[in-house]
């Protein structure tokens, strides 16, 4: 497995992610305010576009490479990188050493991976976060992303949202079962994608939670986006927007 | 909705009764594994790592093992045999069988006797072959194909079982599962004493000491060996483990991996013919090692696929086997692990396999769950790299092709640009367009409004 990281600063660089650019602004810019509630100085480089991943996944290494060296190009100011998504995180860590396995720069993309957090992990094991100010009102089925397995990930979502006052997070069935997105196997599989689809979101809404939530925007985008044709929307947050919603409340404030 | 790829075809059309057996039984199965593992050890997850650098470290010294293994084997009297290809394999069993003038076999489950069609070969021949596993014996009747490597019959519920058995004269329908055992040990008592050999898979082989060690819950793999005077264990090269001692961890997590039991009922142990110091045991003792590809995996790529014990966790877990079946896979070997398997074997041409890795979200609970660590995500994915450098058809087809996406990430003007002018598509009838990828998506799943570059512009506006 790979080498324990070097603490990271609050020097921050953040990486947007693709959907976050395109879909989830509000995702985020709720994960710039909390960054800086924690004291980070934030800055997002512009030449940023994507972390690859859809390639990679897809089987075209190839392509993912191009993508990959334009990325370590937009990040290469040696700040600490904090990406809102378990999922680019998980593509950073073990998906760029892969694709350049066999390749001269494969040090240059294990030592980027070294200063790569995803965004809970960096608030709880990076910066030593334990608990998170103010209140929030709600019961959350917090869906287990699944590219946070292998990772300090969830288990920090965990820690923080049970931390903060009033809200409530519910156990439910099936909680290691992925929600069906993959990536492009959601269109080459569609049925088998859409039906694992339809199964989590029973699962995650049978304890009746306020809202899901879930730390990244893929299972967002499909889970929501079955549960906007089905007609039976429900409200789902990212962490970066529930740990916001708790800042804005007097109870931090105060 | 409409597909182009055979698995995903397969999840479309199940039969409900199918899906719902297979889904009710694999996810009893993962809740019951969860529970004896964390009630047994205070840090399964580290037996996991454990276990499987011990099986790496086994295969790739598997020369070396194999050498002691077969020394081991020959000094208890066992003679061994190596088989290249499925049909050396079968051409060595019936020369066995036939060298002792035998017709009848009696055999306990082998996920390899499978992989090389013992059956259909040995009747081809005009031999008898009955499988003695209540799940396999019903697949045998069925002439179907095992859908699962531990539970055979997973995708059959008790009213299907009973059909058969009435169908095969075992008795006017009845659906009660103790009638049904009660009528398949009736009948396979008569089998087991008609037999003149018998055959078992092997669980693992100890290189230390030739002692084979086989698991069952029925107890068939103890009458196959009993009854006999000529028993066959035919074997995968890469089932050896070292030592006696490592086996305390195989069997350990082996059970509670594949039924949740902490220990399989019956657990037989065989290292040696009859001799004047035991005077248990059969005659003649037949190892049968098959390689049928395994040595050229080792040699690559996908080398820790050969860690694998067979338990059946990656395919109890994987939604995408829970909403397709194990015959999707059409292989002997389904789920995660057949995935990566099935293209490799010697047996099977690797462009009619080549979809088989595409059936994952690479959510990784197959992982997470497997008692050896197999990082089958990984294994996956560099069956994808594969064939995309080796342009397979069948890996290819639905997966939208990313290279014009590669620039457009590799150049930040165009992506900004395509930010901006993306907003055309909140306008557009975009579910409309005869784009496969696009109505793939939208005839089950809606987009969000696309908001491109808003974040940026947000970012900017209050830095200034």
């Amino acid at each position: 497995m790979n080498a324990p990281k070097p603490k990271p600063s609050k020097e921050v660089d953040l990486m947007i992610t693709c959907l976050c650019d395109t879909f989830y602004d509000q995702v985020a810019a709720s994960t710039v305010k909390v960054l800086e509630h924690v004291g980070c100085t934030v800055q997002v480089p512009e030449a940023q576009t994507c972390c690859g991943q859809p390639a990679f996944n897809a089987g075209d290494w190839k392509a993912a490479r191009k993508v990959i060296q334009h990325t370590l190009k937009a990040f290469s100011s040696e700040r600490t990188v904090v990406i809102p998504s378990g999922s680019c995180n998980h593509m950073v860590q073990h998906g760029y050493p892969l694709a350049f396995e066999e390749s001269d720069d494969l040090e240059d993309v294990i030592s980027f991976a070294k200063r790569c957090w995803e965004l809970a992990d960096y608030l709880v094991n990076g910066l030593g976060v334990k608990k998170w100010p103010g209140k929030f009102d709600g019961k959350i089925s917090l869906h287990r992303s699944c590219h946070t397995r292998g990772s300090d990930s969830y288990a920090s979502a965990v820690q923080l949202l049970s931390s903060i006052e009033g809200l409530e997070l519910l156990e439910f069935d099936e909680s290691e079962q992925c929600c069906g997105f993959g990536g492009t196997f959601s269109v080459a599989y569609p049925n088998t994608s859409t039906s694992m689809g339809k199964l989590k979101i029973e699962k995650l809404t049978a304890v009746k939670p306020n809202y899901i939530g879930a730390t990244d925007m893929a299972c967002m985008l499909h889970m929501g986006g079955i549960a906007s044709k089905e007609e039976t929307p429900f409200k789902v947050m990212h962490i970066a927007q529930i740990l916001d919603q708790a800042l804005q409340t007097k109870e931090a404030i105060a | 909705m409409k597909t182009y790829q055979p698995i995903d075809a397969f999840a479309r059309d199940a039969e409900p009764e199918v899906k719902a057996s297979v889904y009710s039984t694999s996810k009893a199965k993962y809740d019951k594994r969860l529970a004896s593992l964390s009630t047994g050890f205070t840090a399964p997850d580290d037996l996991r790592k454990l276990a499987g650098q011990i099986k790496q470290h086994t295969i790739e010294h598997l020369d070396q093992y194999l050498e002691q293994a077969v020394t081991n084997l020959e000094n208890n009297g066992a003679k061994v045999h190596f088989a290249s290809t499925p049909e050396d394999a079968n051409q060595t069993i019936l020369g066995i069988m036939q060298s002792i003038n035998a017709s009848r076999m009696i055999k306990s489950k082998s996920m390899v006797s499978e992989e090389i069609h013992l059956n259909a070969f040995l009747e081809k021949h005009g031999l008898e072959s009955v499988e003695s596993d209540l799940g396999e014996f019903i697949v045998q009747l069925d002439d179907d194909m095992p859908s699962h490597i531990v539970t055979p019959i997973i995708h059959k519920n008790r009213r299907q079982i009973a059909t058969t058995f009435e169908k095969h004269g075992l008795g006017d329908y009845n659906d009660d599962p103790e009638t049904i055992t009660r009528r398949a040990r009736k009948y396979l008592r008569e089998k087991y004493l008609e037999a003149e050999v018998g055959l078992t898979g092997a669980n693992f082989l100890s290189a230390e000491s030739g002692r084979v060690a086989i698991v069952t819950n029925e107890g068939n793999a103890r009458f196959s060996i009993s009854a006999n005077r000529t028993h066959i264990v035919l074997l995968g090269i890469e089932k050896l483990v070292p030592r006696d001692k490592d086996l305390a961890l195989y069997l350990n997590l082996l059970a509670r991996s594949a039924t949740g039991q902490q220990l399989t009922v019956y657990t037989q142990f065989l290292n040696a013919p009859k001799s004047a110091d035991q005077p248990d045991g059969p005659e003649q003792l037949h190892v049968v090692f098959l390689d049928n590809g395994r040595s050229e995996i080792l040699g690559g790529e996908f080398k820790s696929i050969l860690r694998c014990i067979r338990c059946g966790a990656c395919l109890n877990v994987c939604p995408v086997y829970r909403q397709s079946s194990g015959h999707a896979y059409r292989a002997v070997y389904p789920g995660p692990v057949g995935a990566v398997l099935s293209p490799l074997l010697k047996s099977n041409s690797y462009p009619d396999f080549a979809d088989l890795p595409k059936a994952s979200s690479l959510c990784g609970a197959c992982n997470e769950v497997c008692p050896v660590d197999i990082p089958l995500p990984e294994l996956l994915l560099r069956h994808r790299n594969k064939s995309k450098i080796e342009h397979q058809k069948k890996a290819a087809a639905g997966t939208p092709p990313l290279g014009a996406w590669a620039e457009l990430c590799s150049h930040p003007t165009l992506w900004k640009t395509t930010l901006a002018t993306g907003k055309a598509m909140n306008h557009l009838p975009i579910d409309k367009m005869p784009i496969p990828p696009i109505q793939a998506w939208t005839h089950s799943r809606e987009l969000p409004e696309f908001r491109g570059g808003k974040f940026r512009k947000w970012f900017k506006q209050r830095k200034s």
